[in-house]
This record gives structure tokens, C-alpha cells and sequence, in this order.
């Protein structure tokens, strides 16, 4: 028996341990996600979302990244439930009633989504739109109006005066993402939860998405949650990375030395697997197999049928996330040797 | 075995296996000239030699797709053509002969598989629709030794592809695009859509298979990383037409064009600037 993977060593003295650290802006402590009854999306994940700080989730298909987001902002699809801690500055937000969570969503923690065209009402004119939390806050016609053409500013649309009075099916794609991020800054947020924010953007302007959200982040000391399965983008964007497998962390920590020095062999093989474009590099040996389904999840560590180091310990206990570094965290049985090579 | 020579022959395609010219697709439009029209390929010259793979990239809208349409025989050109070892080839359908010869691998594997079929009569369907090509001794033999190329499991034969992973969709689409020994296959972002682990894997066999087949590629992507690992050459489209072509290498260690200059520079690598702009 193992019982289920909670915090390990998340740090739990939390609000004012002996080390004297603040309570982190979020702090996610044995999250699930599942059907009553049904298999775990989300199992025991913990991590947290410190102040002005960009945290990347990365993880395949599967991998309850996602579903993660959307918990903590209070999106779940009919039928699934989230149990475990969430704490948003210290406040218990799984047992805040509805009213209290349609307040923090838009004004505290806001989203965005990887299709702004599914997110954004096709038959009313963005201003309208991006001003919508500005109106409900009462604020003067004029009032709403200016700070809209500044949001919609900030966030790169050109000639706002103008655009504001378009329809999202006349913009863009990289344009409708710049709308959906100045209407995720109107109720001034201090954590925006990007869901692939990129993925469905050109190069070039992934290029240019990415720099604004870097930038809006720092400028406006903004804490991020940025959901990508693409490593070089997390590694491009997050100070911090959580990587998921099967609904389980998988390992996290600093991104710059999680990203140089995995200390899980998923974290190592995915590292391998992104094609290099400005050194000429050899193909990588790949994982075999596909990503697990946390619905079939394997026992033990669910990554072990595709682990190169997989033991009998692994088909047979879940791993616990323990530190391996000071802040770095890892779920593997044999971390210390992975991260040790 | 004899090693395909590639000969300079006046005109300057050499032993082209694939040689695109002058390809112009407009569409939209009205009238035979297509007065109007979106033109989406203006112009495009490419070849592909035997046993070469030619990598395509660009952004969306840059006519990279509609060229390799045009090279399946999906699409009809407006002007221009595409011929393949010397011959001209039609519309998918009239191609006689050629038509085996040309395979094309799609993006999304779940919704190029009829997800009702099993796998065995997914490549069953293609050895009737080229007898040439159907194997002459036991067709269980020739179906798992098929598949194994492909790395799947006899077991994969009775499954439907509604029943399997992403990466063995596309194992099974690389199949039955083998079934009928193409020279040439045409992969449409083959890879994109695969999660990253996946991807590595599927690259992998497409980098194994040009060898043992014997395998020209067209590989279109918007990945210049990709690129790097499996094009001996790449052409980058911009607005239908390649503003720069060359050996992979050369191209991306040394881009010519600004437009080449300006993908470069958007792509990320792994160990690139972090989000305070230090490097790694």
C-alpha cells in the first residue's frame, strides 16, 4: 500500500514556518480532479504559484494539465469535482461558495485559452467585450471606454479606437489572442492561467504573443501559470516548471536547472525529444509508447511501462515527491540517480 | 543493386525524381484566368532527387500545403506542372502507374484512418486499389512484416483505428502509404499534431524508412527544428512563393533571406533566453 501521492515535502510549515516564507500568492496541495467514483484526472498534484512569478505545467496529452488550470479557476466540466487544498493567498478557495469564486475568477485569478475565437462571444464587438468587468464595476461610459482602448493597447492592437468596434471573426488569430489577453487584464488579475496560449499561432507571432505576456508580466508584477505541452516555449517564458505525467507531478522546480538537470526520466526524455534548431543534433532516442491515460493509469509509477530505468519497485509502489535539491522535486524512486548523472 | 545516378541533363533538373515548375494555383476567381482569385502558390520551382528529402516550411497562408496537394494530385494547378521521373503527372486518379509512386501522409492521423475499419483492411483497401503493388505470396505474412516496419505489433492488424493511440494512427497511415511502394512520400505536417514524445518517435521511423525503403520525402512542416533533424534540404515559403532553398544546414546556420532571418529568430530552442533574457 502506498496510498495516495500528497504534498512530500511541498514545505508545508507554509504561512510562517521556521524558515519565515510567506504564504505563496497560490498554493496547490493534493489537488484531484475526477468523476464521483471514477478514475483520478488530477491526482495529488501540489505546487505553488509565488507572486510575479511565471510557472510553466507542462505535460502531454493525458498529462491533466489542463484540468489542473481549471480547477484552480473554477472551470471544471459538468460531473467532475476537484477535492484537495486550494489556498489563493491564504484562503481556502475548494470550500468558498460559488459567489465567493465567481469574485475571485476575472478579478483575481484570470484565463486565457488557447482558442480565443471559442472564448470570445462571436455577436458582440470586442470593446464591448474587454470593458464588460469595467461596466459591471460601474465605472462612466467614457470612463470604461478609455481604459479599454488602453488595455486593448497594451495588449498590441493596433489603432484600438478603431478595432474596438470589430467583431472577433474580423480579427486575426494573433490579434483575437491580443483581445482575449487585454480582456483577462480588465479586472487587473494578479494570476492569469494561459492554457496554450501560442499553440495555435504562427511562429512569428508566438514570437511576439510571448514577448507581450513576458511583458505584461513583469511590468505589472503579474503571476503566470502557463500550460504548454511545448518545453521550449515554458522554457522561453516560466521562471518555474511543474511537469505532469498521467495526472501526477512528475517533477518541479526552477525551470533554467529543472530544464539542464532533469531528476525524473520523463523530464530527461522529453528534454531529448525537442528538435534543436540552431545546432545541427542527432535524432533522439525516443520513449516508446504513447503517454499513459490516467483513466488506464499504470500502477505504481504510471511512467514505468516507458521508463528506461524502470525496476520492480516501480510497477508496484507510486513514487513520492520528495526534494532532491534544495526546491527542486522530483517523483522518481531512483531521482537521486537520475539527477546525480 | 544499382545506386540512382543523378545525371545533369539540359534544363537543370538533374535525375530529378520530383521536379515541380512553374506551379501557379489561384483560388477562387472567375473565368479561366481566375480574375480575382486568392492566389495561393505564384510560381515554384522545386525538385526532389531519389532518395532525398526536401523539407518545406513556412506560415500559414505560405502555400505550402497547396503545393503538396498539388504534388498528390489533389489540387489541379492553374499553370505550371509537376513531373515525376521525367513524366508529367495528372490529377490523383489519371496518374496510371504514377500514382502509386506518390503517397501522402497526412496531419492528423485520427481523421485520415476510417475509424470503423480495422487496420488490416485499411491495408487491404490499399493493395486493391493498386494490384500492382499487392504482395504475391501470403498477405498475413506481408501485413505483419508491414506493420513491423512501421513498429506495431501483429496484434494492431484486427484493431480500429478508433481504438488506437495518436502515434499508431500515424504508424498505420506511414503503413499504408508503404503498401504500395511509393517512391516518394508526402508528409503534411506528419508529425505536428503528435505529443512530443511521440513526435520523436514517428520522426525516428520516418528517418529509418527513407533508408531502408529507399524513400524521397516531402516534408512540409512549420518546425524548423524538425526540419534540422530530417530535411537534406529545405525551401522556405513565404506568400506562395520560396524565397530561399538550400541545404538544410547551410540555410539555417547561414540564412540568406530576411524572411528565412525572421523565422530564426522567432523559433525557440530548449536553451535559449529564459524569461529574464539570459542564456542558458
Amino acid at each position: 500500500m502506498s496510498g495516495p501521492t500528497t504534498a512530500g515535502g511541498t514545505g508545508r510549515a507554509g504561512a510562517a514556518g521556521p524558515g519565515g516564507r510567506a504564504e505563496p500568492l497560490l498554493r496547490v496541495a493534493g489537488l484531484s480532479v475526477g468523476a464521483p467514483g471514477g478514475p483520478r484526472i488530477v491526482d495529488g498534484v501540489s505546487f505553488e504559484v509565488p507572486e510575479a512569478t511565471t510557472v510553466g505545467l507542462i505535460g502531454e496529452s493525458g498529462s491533466g494539465k489542463t484540468m489542473t488550470a481549471r480547477a484552480i479557476i473554477g472551470l471544471l466540466p459538468g460531473g467532475v469535482e476537484a477535492g484537495g487544498t486550494l489556498r489563493w493567498r491564504g484562503e481556502d478557495l475548494l470550500g468558498a461558495g460559488p459567489g465567493r469564486r465567481r469574485a475571485v475568477r476575472g478579478r483575481e485569478i484570470a484565463m486565457i485559452f488557447q482558442d480565443p475565437l471559442a472564448a470570445l462571444n462571436p455577436t458582440q464587438r470586442i470593446g464591448r467585450q474587454v470593458g464588460e468587468i469595467l461596466r459591471r464595476d460601474g465605472l462612466p461610459r467614457r470612463e470604461v471606454r478609455r481604459r479599454v482602448v488602453e488595455l486593448l493597447g497594451l495588449a498590441g492592437v493596433p489603432e484600438p479606437e478603431e478595432r474596438m468596434r470589430r467583431y472577433p471573426h474580423e480579427f486575426s488569430g494573433g490579434l483575437r489572442q491580443r483581445a482575449m489577453i487585454a480582456l483577462a487584464l480588465a479586472g487587473s488579475p494578479a494570476l492569469l492561467l494561459a492554457d496554450e496560449p501560442t499553440t495555435a499561432l504562427d511562429v512569428t507571432v508566438q514570437a511576439r504573443i510571448l514577448r507581450l505576456l513576458r511583458s505584461v508580466q513583469r511590468e505589472r508584477g503579474l503571476a503566470m501559470l502557463l500550460v504548454s505541452h511545448d518545453l521550449r516555449v515554458v522554457a522561453h517564458t516560466a521562471h518555474q516548471v511543474v511537469v505532469m505525467y498521467a495526472g501526477r507531478v512528475a517533477e518541479r522546480g526552477a525551470a533554467r536547472q529543472l530544464l539542464a538537470r532533469p531528476a525524473h526520466p520523463y523530464t530527461a526524455a522529453l528534454v531529448r525529444s525537442v528538435p534543436a534548431v540552431r545546432t545541427r543534433s542527432a535524432l533522439a532516442t525516443p520513449l516508446p509508447g504513447s503517454p499513459a491515460n490516467p483513466a488506464e493509469r499504470p500502477a505504481g509509477c504510471a511512467f514505468h511501462p516507458r521508463c528506461p530505468l524502470a525496476r520492480e519497485r516501480c510497477r508496484t509502489r507510486v513514487p513520492e515527491v520528495r526534494e532532491v535539491a534544495p526546491g527542486r522535486f522530483s517523483a522518481c524512486h531512483f531521482a537521486a540517480e537520475v539527477f546525480g548523472s | 543493386m544499382t545506386t540512382a545516378v543523378r545525371e545533369e541533363r539540359p534544363g537543370g533538373t538533374g535525375g530529378a525524381l520530383l521536379d515541380v515548375r512553374g506551379l501557379r494555383v489561384t483560388f477562387g476567381g472567375r473565368g479561366r484566368r481566375r480574375r480575382g482569385g486568392f492566389v495561393a502558390v505564384d510560381g515554384v520551382d522545386l525538385t526532389v532527387g531519389p532518395e532525398e528529402t526536401l523539407g518545406l516550411v513556412g506560415e500559414s497562408g505560405s502555400g505550402k500545403t497547396t503545393v503538396a496537394r498539388c504534388v498528390a494530385g489533389l489540387i489541379r494547378p492553374d499553370a505550371g506542372g509537376v513531373h515525376f521521373e521525367g513524366r508529367p503527372l495528372g490529377p490523383a486518379g489519371r496518374r496510371g502507374a504514377a500514382q502509386r509512386a506518390v503517397q501522402m501522409v497526412f496531419q492528423d492521423p485520427r481523421s485520415s484512418l476510417n475509424p470503423r475499419l480495422t487496420v488490416a483492411s485499411v491495408i487491404g483497401e490499399a493493395w486493391r486499389t493498386h494490384p500492382a503493388a499487392a504482395p504475391e505470396g501470403d498477405r498475413e505474412v506481408a501485413l505483419r512484416g508491414l506493420l513491423a516496419d512501421v513498429g506495431l505489433g501483429p496484434e494492431v492488424a484486427d484493431r480500429r483505428a478508433a481504438e488506437l493511440s495518436g502515434g499508431q494512427c500515424q504508424r498505420v497511415s506511414i503503413a499504408r502509404a508503404l503498401a504500395v511502394r511509393p517512391r516518394l512520400l508526402v508528409c503534411d505536417e506528419a508529425v505536428s499534431a503528435l505529443d512530443v514524445s511521440v513526435q520523436a518517435q514517428i520522426l525516428g521511423l520516418l528517418a529509418g524508412l527513407r533508408r531502408s525503403h529507399r524513400l524521397a520525402m516531402l516534408f512540409i512542416t512549420h518546425d524548423l527544428g524538425v526540419v534540422r533533424q530530417i530535411a537534406d534540404r529545405v525551401a522556405v515559403m513565404r506568400r506562395g512563393a520560396v524565397v530561399e532553398e538550400g541545404p538544410t544546414d547551410e540555410v539555417l546556420d547561414a540564412p540568406r533571406h530576411e524572411y528565412t532571418r525572421a523565422l530564426l529568430d522567432a523559433a525557440l530552442d530548449l536553451n535559449g533566453p529564459g524569461p529574464e533574457g539570459e542564456a542558458a
